[in-house]
């Protein structure tokens, strides 16, 4: 499991690369800091799932909040067979499903996430539901830190405490940067950890970019059930892996040069 | 026997609570919105209830939740702010992700046009029906008595998808005491008559009645048509009953002029080339601040039954010259 964990987290980084490479009207740097978030969901036994039914009702639910910042999911659900892979090839183009950013047209997503801050709000009505069903499946949900400015999830954040709902994974790709520069330095959450303890919720923290760390977090996030919602707060680098992302201010809506990406790719086989 | 008038929410909301006994896909959201009814759903189905507080954008959210996992929801709350405050996750939530995945969600929003007579513009609505108007796949309900709101139930549990229902906060006399509403046609018709057709909505519906009656006391008979179904009314059975008209007169209470009934209505005749005229009543100019009874109101921003009376009087002599 762990070489081969490590190896689909590579994979995926790559193609996430190359999808970019072809539609740089995707976001990548913020892509890339999910990639092992969502490798270890989908690959690491995290999540049960079916893609040839991908609303089939055994499904634990997975809601993607940070629509942009997931085209790494892309490969990953052609990978898994949710769609073709030839999708890949066509990302941003006309008769394609893949899109700048993801639509619920594409398999393999939940819900409606372009517009930022909605997912974890429905991911507690989902989880609402499932515990009135006293089913056994999980609801996840991923959400950017930058995101968490708005205001509705402190609403959900409250709602899903108070109704104790531990059937609702939040994992935060907490890469600290939005837009416009670092989080902190726009309005910061200081330690997202606390402020969602304070809120009543199970919180522990991870080193994002260790797929087998994460991987372990995620499965103890999801097998604990004690009355509370959880969160992991994924620490993460926007851009990771790639030099003049990681750590910009801007990178949000910065586009590495397609000899970098060549130059990137043919270093990291 | 006549029917006694009741609020329309409680009309409404005793149909929801008998449906909840039998039907446990069911589900009953409010944001700290109350009714003596809803006390009962309240008791009887605590585990389908729930009071989001006061925050309606997670009433939305956790309602399109529940919705995707297949629960039927009722979610409760004053008018505007079920409309307005949270009109981005129902525009993302509902409109657009019920485009792909089947969601029945009912907004039931109670406090339509001035029906909170002294809590003022924050809590009146005259705007709903223009922004619930702009989005595709919600339809939209604006009945005129507790008969009808309560008819209208049957809609909520036959059809998915987003639903907004535009309830009156006060009680309402009874319009559908002989015969129910015609809720396969979205419309009925109250009155027949004359080259003059009153359209009205919600509690306009009342005043256009009582412009009729005297209209008709003076030898001029007009139609009277009450359309509560603004979204999905049956065109053709509107346009056989509108193609002999001369005159329209559409009477609503929200904003003259900026997308609501009116807008609706142009909309129609132009789509099904009617070349009647058209008179629009509704809310005229800006918000206001001023205290008074409804009648009072409706007087100062032209919606009033002497108002209406006024303006229909002289659409119509218009007409005949």
């Amino acid at each position: 499991m762990d070489r081969y964990l490590r190896d689909k987290a590579r994979w995926v980084w790559r193609e996430t690369l190359r999808v970019h490479r072809r539609a740089p009207e995707t976001r990548l740097a913020s892509s890339l800091s999910a990639v092992e978030i969502f490798v270890a969901l989908y690959y690491g036994g995290v999540l049960r799932f079916d893609p040839a039914q991908p609303l089939a009702a055994h499904r634990d639910r997975c809601i993607i909040s940070k629509g942009h910042g997931s085209i790494c999911m892309y490969p990953i659900l052609a990978d898994l067979g949710f769609f073709p892979r030839i999708e890949l090839e066509r990302v941003c183009e006309a008769g394609g499903i893949l899109g700048g950013i993801p639509d619920p047209v594409i398999p393999g997503y939940e819900s409606v996430n372009g517009s930022l801050g909605h997912g974890l709000g429905v991911a507690t009505g989902v989880a609402l539901a499932l515990k009135v069903r006293n089913s056994d499946r999980s609801v996840f949900v991923v959400t950017g830190d930058g995101e968490l400015h708005e205001g509705a999830n402190w609403e959900a954040i409250m709602f899903a405490s108070h109704h104790r709902l531990d059937h609702l994974n939040l994992v935060v790709d907490n890469n600290g940067v939005s837009m416009l520069g670092h989080t902190d330095d726009i309005v910061s959450h200081d330690s997202l950890l606390d402020r969602l303890q304070a809120f009543g919720w199970d919180c522990s923290q991870v080193d994002g970019h260790d797929v087998l760390a994460v991987r372990q977090a995620l499965l103890a996030m999801k097998s604990q059930c004690r009355g509370k919602p959880k969160a992991l707060i994924a620490r993460t680098r926007k851009g990771n892996g790639v030099p003049g992302l990681e750590d910009e201010d801007l990178c949000h809506v910065m586009n590495p040069k397609p000899e970098l990406i060549d130059s990137l790719l043919a270093a990291n086989p | 026997m006549s029917t006694r008038p009741i609020a329309m929410r409680d009309a409404f909301l005793d149909r929801v609570c008998r449906a909840m006994a039998d039907d446990a896909d069911i589900y009953f959201t409010c944001a700290d919105f109350g009714s003596p009814v809803l006390d009962r759903i309240r008791e009887r189905f605590p585990d389908r209830f729930a009071n989001v507080g006061i925050a309606e954008q997670n009433l939305i959210n956790v309602s399109a939740g529940l919705a995707l996992e297949g629960f039927k929801v009722f979610a409760y709350a004053i008018a505007p702010f079920i409309t307005m405050r949270c009109f981005e996750q129902i525009r993302v939530n509902l409109a657009l992700l019920s485009k792909v995945r089947s969601m029945n969600v009912n907004l039931i929003g109670v406090g339509a046009g001035y029906s909170y007579v002294v809590s003022g513009p924050t809590h009146q609505c005259y705007e709903d029906l223009t922004v619930m108007r702009a989005l595709p796949n919600v339809a939209i309900y604006s009945p005129a008595d507790h008969v009808s709101a309560a008819a209208l139930f049957d809609q909520c549990l036959a059809n998915t998808g987003p639903k907004y229902l535009r309830l009156d906060a006060q009680v309402l006399p009874v319009v559908y005491e002989s015969e129910p509403p015609d809720l396969a046609r979205g419309f009925s018709v109250h009155r027949r008559g004359g080259n003059v057709c009153l359209v009205a909505t919600g509690y306009m519906l009342h005043t256009a009645l009582k412009v009729a009656e005297q209209l008709a006391a003076s030898g001029r008979a007009v139609g009277v048509i009450d359309l509560f179904d603004i979204s999905g009314f049956d065109v053709a059975g509107l346009h056989e009953r509108l193609a002999p008209c001369t005159g329209i007169v559409t009477l609503e209470e929200g904003f003259r002029g900026r997308g609501g009934l009116d807008a609706m209505m142009f909309d129609f005749l132009a789509r099904q080339r009617l070349d009647a005229r058209m008179l629009n009543i509704g809310v005229e100019g800006d918000y206001r601040f001023e205290l008074g009874t409804r009648s009072q109101l409706h007087e100062q921003v032209g919606i009033g039954l002497q108002a209406a009376s006024r303006s229909i009087d002289r659409f119509m002599q218009s007409l005949s010259t």
